[in-house]
């Protein structure tokens, strides 16, 4: 028996087991109706067991949201989303699971091959089985988090954090981004299900890369994720977050939130790779991914440091951003974002400059091909008391064919005459001459725009973990394929 | 057998009729040099045998090894074993040459149905290339062609050509932008590549070139077509007496 078939088996035996004991029925009763309202805020809460504060904190940000309006300013279009017609708590699903890799669609099972992701793994992202089902009998993943433990790190669930550290949750959910923040921020903090909670001990340099995909026991975090890393002084933690597998879900909307806090002299890395279902060619179908993510440089000598590759979603509306607060900090953006058939991404960064020798850096590059529209939004702000702030920003786009668009759009606001601000721009096309050179080399025009586009984006993709950037790599390929000839 | 057979070759670019009705046969091992004016026709010929798009077939044959590269996207014509040392080397930002050239083998080894080579050995293969060329593989740990000087182009190609092992290798102007010391470089580059099993087209306006890689057969072409065919003292009689011969209208 191969080792797939095994872990089906057991999973099954696993699916057999809940029909004995009636989990089934309890499965079906937690999907709570349709809709929006304080009493599906309080069904979350309660499903979560959690303390009255948070169910508090919940119901306020809801009562804010009843009085925003979606905001419209991103250069993205998409049909009005009815929120009433939304489920905002879901069990994961565990009776439609497909019975094993051959009911997969073939289409995805090819994708997953070229990145060359075991068929252990293929079987948990296609969803044939569990996550948890495969983690229980993975034991490096139980090793890995009771070596974390004994270090002082915590990383779990957030709805644990709640109940475990509730101190800690108090101190600094929403001190970075408030329950007031914007639209769909307001939103993820009323319904949020769930997502990670990190915290990592003064002076320790985390020695292992934190991944939602090791995270034990994860939950189908659903469609209201909400992280949030706490590097205390002096320490270090490097956090990646995503699949370049693609990933489908059912779940249209997706409106993250992730809160950053480094304090003195800590420093927090995140990488994304995102990779969720596009849509169709025509769009239909895919992702909305409207995400809040923001980090807070709170001590002197602290610094945060977001690497996204964004390639999946229809809509993408995202700006990881870091506010400077302490002297000396550091912020930092690397940034790919690729869009193709009718694809959108309005997505940047902002950098807020208040403390003295504040330095951000923001490297940009986008890539259109298809339909695909494609906008850098980016502010830079120097508050007055920001002596010798400085920033540096380079925005670059490609596009690939005639029907797609590249727009940048930055903002700089200078309220102290110390600063330097630097702004570069470039667009730019694959052109003919390139893919002459490559084809006539043997390259195939699908491998020379792999090749080329990697190349422009070079400076990005170094800036992500060794384990993530060779699977990254064949990504910009796969998102890219069927964009030429 | 021929290596490179071409009968009757007409192609045009953007609607006009550049090649009119090209004949030539090249041998293995055989090295041939295609001479003429500004607009004669030469880079298109390189262009139209490498399958660049663009570039359009309107009738006559083009073999190679026996197969019609005509229906061959250029890729394929590639990995068929057709080099083309180009006369503008393209930058490729970013990739670094070594990535780039391993890419190029092991696409070649793909088509060929055979196991791509790890990274560790084709970096020993490259050295070992370089050093027959007397060339340094520094060149490679730079992004392709990216701020390369004239001479560094043009040996770069050389180096490439060298690690693709091509059947048919054809230099455009390949002399084109080089000073004395790096034409010979360039061209010992090229004798050394020299083999019974690989053939050459090269590409070039003025003599100087093969005074340095001595051809078996020398050609004209003008207004499209091959005006003169001989041995390497054609080179030698053009250089003095210049293209007027073949300046006005053939007959």
């Amino acid at each position: 028996m191969s080792i797939s078939e095994e872990t089906v088996d057991q999973v099954k035996q696993l699916e057999a087991d809940k029909y004995k004991y009636g989990f089934v029925t309890d499965i079906e009763m937690e999907t709570a109706p349709k809709g929006l309202n304080e009493d599906i805020i309080r069904f979350i809460s309660n499903k979560k067991e959690e303390p009255e504060w948070m169910l508090e904190w919940r119901l306020k940000a809801y009562k804010h949201w009843l009085t925003m309006e979606e905001p419209n300013w991103a250069k993205v279009g998409y049909e009005k989303i009815d929120y009433q017609d939304l489920y905002y708590y879901a069990a994961p699903k565990s009776m439609d699971r497909p019975k094993s890799l051959d009911e997969v669609d073939p289409e995805l099972l090819k994708t997953y091959e070229k990145l060359g992701i075991p068929l252990k793994e293929q079987e948990l992202l296609s969803g044939v089985v569990a996550v948890d089902a495969v983690f229980d009998s993975v034991s490096v993943a139980t090793t890995y988090k009771a070596k974390l433990t004994e270090m002082g790190v915590i990383f779990c669930s957030i709805s644990e954090a709640v109940r475990e550290y509730p101190e800690l949750v108090k101190k600094y959910l929403g001190s970075v981004v408030p329950h007031s923040d914007n639209y769909f921020s307001a939103l993820n903090c009323a319904v949020f299900t769930d997502g990670s909670f990190v915290y990592v001990p003064k002076g320790l340099r985390c020695p292992m890369e934190l991944s939602t995909y090791f995270r034990i026991n994860a939950e189908n975090t659903g469609q209201f994720e909400r992280t949030m890393i706490i590097a205390d002084e002096g320490s270090y933690v490097s956090y990646l977050e995503g699949c370049t597998a693609p990933q489908r879900d059912e779940n249209q909307l997706h409106a993250a939130v992730v809160e950053l806090v480094a304090l003195a002299n800590a420093e927090i890395k995140y990488s994304t790779v995102q990779n969720w279902y596009p849509g169709d060619e025509t769009g239909a179908g895919g992702i909305y991914n409207f995400v809040t993510k923001r980090g807070a440089c709170r001590g002197d000598n602290s610094k945060i440091s977001w690497t996204q590759v964004e390639t999946g979603s229809a809509v993408t509306w995202k700006y990881p951003s870091c506010i400077l607060q302490g002297d000396n900090s550091i912020g930092e953006f690397y940034s790919v974002a690729i869009t193709n058939n009718a694809q959108q991404a309005d997505t940047g960064t902002k950098m807020i400059h208040l403390g003295k020798n504040t330095k951000s850096t923001i490297i940009s590059k986008g890539i259109s091909a298809g339909r695909a529209d494609n906008t850098y939004r980016g502010l830079v702000k120097i508050m007055p008391k920001a002596e010798g702030a400085r920033n540096f920003t380079q925005c670059d786009s490609l596009l690939i064919g005639n029907n797609c668009g590249a727009h940048t759009v930055p903002y700089i606001e200078t309220r102290n005459p110390t600063a330097r601000v630097e702004h570069e721009a470039t667009t730019s096309k694959i052109s003919e001459d390139q893919m002459f050179y490559c084809q006539q080399r043997g390259l195939s025009p699908e491998e020379a725009v792999s090749l080329i586009v990697n190349g422009f984006c070079k400076e990005v993709m170094k800036e992500l973990p060794m384990e993530f950037a060779v699977e990254a790599q064949k990504l910009i390929g796969i998102s890219l394929e069927g964009s030429v000839g | 057998m021929s290596l490179l057979s071409i009968k009757n070759l007409h192609a045009t670019v953007g609607g006009n009729e550049i090649l009119k009705g090209i004949n030539l046969e090249i041998g293995p091992g055989e090295i041939h040099a295609v001479m003429g004016p500004n607009g004669s026709g030469k880079s298109t010929l390189s262009y139209v045998l490498a399958g660049r798009e663009g570039y359009e077939v309107t009738r006559g044959t083009i073999a190679f090894k026996g197969k019609d590269l005509i229906d061959l996207a250029a890729d394929e014509r590639a990995n068929e074993g057709v080099f083309l040392a180009f006369q503008y080397p393209v930058e490729v930002p970013g990739v670094v040459g070594m990535t780039f050239l391993r890419e190029a083998y092991n696409a070649k080894l793909r088509y060929l149905g055979e196991p791509e080579i790890d990274a560790m050995e084709f970096l020993k293969f490259v050295r070992s290339r370089a050093k027959t060329l007397n060339m340094s593989d520094d060149m490679l740990k730079r992004a392709v062609n990216v701020g390369f000087s004239g001479g560094e182009k043009k040996r770069n190609e050389i180096l490439q050509m060298a690690v693709l092992e091509p059947d048919l290798a054809i230099l455009d102007e390949t002399d084109s932008g080089l000073d004395i010391d790096a034409l010979k470089l360039v061209s010992d580059g090229v004798n050394e590549l020299r083999s019974e099993n690989r053939s050459m087209l090269i590409i070039t306006h003025y003599q100087r070139l093969l005074n340095y890689i001595q051809p078996d057969h020398v050609h004209v072409l003008a207004h499209g077509k091959i005006q003169r065919s001989g041995g390497k003292e054609l080179a030698l009689e053009l250089e003095a007496k210049g293209y007027a011969e073949f300046s006005g209208e053939a007959a």
